[in-house]
């Protein structure tokens, strides 16, 4: 029995109906899924579909499970597993909130630069800066804020591609 | 003519979409959501609707009537209580993957999210327990709606699904849509043709089998009768012995010689062995459900696993395969025995004449043997009479769920598709008097007996009301031995006997309450008499409780505890001492 666990980026295209979200997140609760990460947007508003892209972890077998099941469901069209199915790109994007004068402040906002991160908000005492790019990056410039004034986080959870020219 | 005057309200249009769909019968119950469909009913006369008397009981007459005719069942309840109702049923369905259609009442649209009267969040409920469902919020979707519902219900592994109707949408005015064939839905496709290339490899592994056992479920049945044959051609071409699923009894002759019967929980000890020390299983239509694998680490493991399945999500479930072939049973099968009458392939004699000299011997152990004396009825010996009466007779099948379910799969014995109705996956006790109805409906002249424990019969009761308004000579054939006898067993045998609950007191009188419905009642506890009983039940053109009372300490074997591998089997009462249940085991259902 293989139990390593691991994690995997999945997008799923399906019909932009009421309910879809409720149905995907219903079949990961009542099956004993874990969603890590889960993103939702139309995509395509004359073909009214929308892609979900779900990061989870679990055994191959279970990872296994969790496609077939996605694609079981009636309004799904298609369900690609990224991690597996070859290079791919994943991006995140968040806003921070950093509340501080003087040195912070300065220190939050050099940081913002060397992170590419942009100010689109800006009070005397307080920052919102959007940064994008891989959970990774994200989480090291949360992480850096914490210490200079981070007061609030909001985070779109990951949309991913595969690399290339093929679509979905 | 004033446009809205060509148009049709939407219960019309359901009505005719329903017609479309060559629905003949539904199984429901009115309410105020749903007066515009019943309105509708009223005025024509090629739909016939049954009323029940309970919603659950509507749903499982529609199984019933689906798996006896492999048409889909149709139910009609009104919103709030009358689809919460039903909710058993739909699992139960969903579980079995039986083909249904239910249409619930719902609230009008702009009285939705109102906490209104008889207002449930019904797609929000039945969603985890339907293959799919509908919401109609406007008349424009109706009549495509249920075109699709239909199409989703019966295609790929069937299920159930809920079509939800605000009021307003039954009443509003529309054109009508006529379905389109065949069907191009836009995102749901099963596979079922097999992939040639697997067929072949699967071809090559079977042929070079030197203990194979064909392991065939409830698949073959939803693939039709036609399936069935295939299967049983290809078994005997392949002189290989087979086992059937709960759900897969009748897709494989009992009588044959080949057919080891049973496997599972309460399977024969010559189907466990012979799936443990197999070298090569051929699973088509089955989901390795852990009734019929038993400790998982120990499941089969020797053999090379092929399996056919429609449903890509149960395939490596539970059991990893080394051959998946997703497809349709019947296509599948049909490849099966076209390759192998084209290829003749030679099989390794010698090896399966050991194989089978090594399952004589299990059958030799006569697992279901049980000592019949002149004092009470054994269950057994009662379905086994049961079985001598009515074997030459077209007859069906149902069952409750327990200790009866278990001895009626043991006992009876099943030599076609679809004459065998019970509830597999959800285990529903109440299931099987509602669906002897259905079945009774769809076969107005055929024997159906519903083998009930007197536990499992009282869940659905309400329901000899229906038999009596349609004359339904429906035969109820309780084994009672007046304790919720699987309950009993494992109380036994997992909590040192004590019987919490399990008893059941104040049971009424069987045959009073016949009586009082219009049926007839009988009862019956002398072995002697059983026979002649049983014989005046079938002769009685009307629906007839049998109300048997049978030894109240009977278990039922063989089985494997919970938790336990397929070797580790309970043959009959005097083994369980030695092997205590392990904790592991005992945290199991």
């Amino acid at each position: 029995m293989q139990t390593a666990t691991s994690s995997h980026t999945i997008s799923v295209l399906v019909d932009n109906e009421p309910g879809i979200l409720a149905r995907v997140v219903g079949l990961f609760s009542g099956r004993g899924y874990n969603i890590e990460s889960l993103t939702v947007a139309e995509t395509d508003a004359k073909a009214n579909l929308s892609r979900i892209t779900i990061v989870t972890t679990g055994t191959p077998m279970v990872i296994e499970q969790i496609k077939a099941q996605l694609d079981r469901l009636v309004p799904v069209h298609t369900v690609r597993d990224l991690t597996v199915e070859g290079p791919h790109i994943e991006r995140e994007l968040a806003l921070v909130k950093v509340k501080g004068t003087g040195d912070k402040r300065v220190e939050a906002l050099r940081l913002a630069d060397v992170f590419r991160a942009k100010v689109i908000d800006a009070k005397m005492d307080s920052f919102v800066f959007e940064v994008t790019g891989n959970s990774d990056k994200v989480e090291t410039f949360i992480g850096l804020m914490e210490t200079l004034g981070l007061v609030d986080v909001g985070r779109t959870g990951i949309v991913a591609m595969s690399r290339g020219g093929e679509a979905l | 003519m004033k446009p809205e005057e060509s148009a049709t309200t939407g219960a019309d249009l359901l009505v005719k979409a329903l017609i479309d769909e060559e629905v003949e019968v539904v199984f429901g119950y009115p309410g105020g959501a749903v007066l515009p469909i019943y309105d509708s009913l009223f005025k024509q006369n090629r739909l016939r609707h049954i009323l029940v008397r309970h919603e659950q009981a509507a749903v499982h007459a529609a199984e019933g009537y689906a798996r006896s005719t492999g048409k889909v069942g149709v139910v009609l309840v009104t919103s709030g209580p009358g689809a919460t109702n039903a909710v058993t049923g739909l699992t139960d369905a969903l579980m079995d993957s039986v083909p249904i259609v239910c249409l619930t009442g719902q609230v009008p649209t702009h009285l939705i999210g109102n906490d209104a009267f008889q207002e449930a969040d019904t797609t929000g409920i039945t969603r985890p327990c339907t293959k799919h469902n509908y919401l109609v919020k406007a008349v424009e979707d109706l009549a495509r709606t249920v075109h699709e519902a239909f199409y989703v219900a019966r295609s790929g592994r069937p299920g159930p699904v809920v079509i939800d109707l605000p009021k307003d949408v039954l009443m509003n005015k529309h054109d009508y849509v006529a379905p389109k064939k065949p069907v191009q839905h836009k995102s749901y496709r099963p596979q079922v043709k097999p992939d040639p290339k697997k067929v072949e490899q699967a071809i090559e592994l079977i042929a070079g089998a030197k203990r194979p056992i064909f392991y065939a479920g409830g698949g073959i049945v939803n693939a039709g009768p036609k399936a069935s044959k295939l299967l049983t051609q290809f078994v005997r071409l392949t002189g290989y012995p087979i086992t059937n699923t709960l759900m897969g009894l009748g897709t494989f002759p009992a009588s044959d010689k080949q057919f080891l019967g049973m496997l599972g929980m309460h399977g024969t000890y010559e189907a466990n062995l012979a799936m443990y020390h197999c070298d090569v299983m051929i699973n088509i239509g089955a989901r390795f459900d852990d009734r019929i694998t038993g400790k998982l680490a120990e499941f089969s493991p020797k053999s090379k696993k092929i399996h056919v399945d429609i449903d890509p999500s149960s395939i490596n479930k539970n059991v990893r395969v080394d051959l998946p072939i997703v497809g349709d049973a019947g296509l599948v099968l049909e490849e099966f025995v076209r390759l192998w009458k084209a290829k003749q392939p030679r099989t390794d004699q010698k090896a399966l004449k050991a194989w089978w000299a090594e399952i004589d011997k299990w059958r030799a152990r006569n697992c279901l043997a049980y000592k019949q004396d002149k004092e009470t009825i054994k269950p057994q010996y009662a379905l086994e009479r049961l079985y001598h009466h009515i074997k030459d007779k077209d007859h069906f099948i149902t069952t409750e769920v327990g200790q009866h379910q278990m001895w009626a799969a043991q006992f009876l014995k099943f030599e076609q598709p679809n004459r065998w109705m019970t509830s597999g996956g959800l285990g529903t006790m109440g299931y099987g008097f509602p669906a002897a109805m259905g079945v009774q409906i769809a076969h107005p002249d055929s024997l159906v007996i519903d083998v009930a424990g007197e536990a499992s019969i009282m869940m659905n009761i309400q329901e000899l009301s229906t038999v009596a308004q349609y004359r339904l000579p429906v035969k109820i054939f309780i084994l009672n031995n007046q304790y919720m006898g699987m309950v009993r067993q494992w109380q036994e045998l997992l909590h040192g006997g004590r019987y919490s609950e399990s008893y059941m007191e104040s049971l009424p009188d069987f045959v009073k309450l016949a009586e009082a419905f219009g049926a007839v009642g009988m009862r019956v506890h002398e072995p002697a008499k059983l026979d002649e009983t049983i014989k005046q039940m079938i002769a009685i053109k009307k629906p007839v409780i049998v109300d048997v009372l049978v030894d109240k300490a009977e278990n039922c074997f063989p089985m494997i505890p919970s938790g336990a591998a397929h070797y580790d089997m309970l043959l009959g009462p005097d083994d369980h001492a030695a092997k205590p249940v392990s904790e592991e085991g005992m945290v199991l259902v």
